[in-house]
């Protein structure tokens, strides 16, 4: 997980495979950058993500409700055509914003 | 039903780091039947969420065995069973409905609608202190070259 700061906002990216086995500590780390950093603007990068199923799924529900506490906005970017397909099945797409054209993976 | 063509059975301990392994050797055996891109990734994303539940419910406290077991029928029909020998599910109808889970925050609650959306027909059986074997068919398109022959 990279963090970044930039000019709109922090950028988060992350990498690899996002299954159960990874999405415990990769929550958790999230979580607390969140809260010690209470951005108001989030951007979580998938673009790194070469495997996603549902644990993605609660990451982004759970920075989306974390960041709708601080009053902040959450955008996702860089999903693969994998991952967009367990976004899509979920309906995440109607409560998270996802920008960025999908890479064919 | 008809025998299988081919088919193929594993077994390992209900370890997280073992979900990755299931997820490839799932897609490494249905290859032969050449699938595009989006039908093999469904097939992925399907057993990760079978074998994670397994992991998270089926054994809690424990580690205990998953088998994996993956068979091509005619037409490219593919047939996924994982199966446990853990705790079980009480109430398979509410455990199947949408955002419902016992699991942790970690956990999405979405594990059976991505099962559902991603594969033809998904079966589950249970019996509370025995295991859980959940059966997910999938129909692939027959390509040139592949024809479903195996």
């Amino acid at each position: 997980m990279v963090i970044e700061q930039k000019e709109e906002g922090l950028s988060v990216l992350l990498e690899g495979e996002l299954g159960h086995h990874e999405a415990l500590s990769a929550l958790r780390s999230l979580e607390e950058t969140i809260s010690q950093q209470s951005p108001s603007r989030l951007e979580l990068d998938f673009s790194g993500v070469s495997f996603m199923d549902s644990s993605g799924i609660a990451l982004v529900v759970q920075s989306a409700r974390q960041m709708g506490a601080i009053g902040g906005s959450l955008t996702v970017r860089g999903v693969s055509r994998q991952a967009m397909r367990v976004f899509d099945a979920a309906g995440i797409p109607r409560i998270v914003r996802f920008v960025g054209k999908e890479e064919k993976r | 039903m008809k025998k299988p063509l081919n088919s193929m059975t594993v077994t390992f301990d209900s370890r997280s780091v073992n979900e990755g392994f299931a997820r490839v050797c799932a897609a490494s055996f249905v290859a032969q039947l050449d699938p595009t891109m989006d039908e093999l990734n469904d097939l992925k994303t399907a057993v990760s969420e079978a074998v994670t539940n397994a992991i998270v419910h089926g054994y809690p406290d424990c580690v205990g065995k998953i088998t994996l077991s993956v068979k091509i029928f005619e037409n490219s029909l593919v047939e996924i069973l994982v199966r446990d020998k853990g705790r079980g599910i009480s109430d398979i109808e509410k455990a199947r409905q949408p955002l419902y889970t016992t699991g942790g925050k970690e956990r999405s609650g979405m594990g059976f609608t991505i099962m559902e959306s991603f594969m033809d027909q998904v079966t589950v059986r249970s019996q509370p202190g025995k295991g859980t074997a959940v059966r997910m068919k999938k129909r692939l398109s027959v390509r040139l070259g592949a024809g479903g022959q195996v």
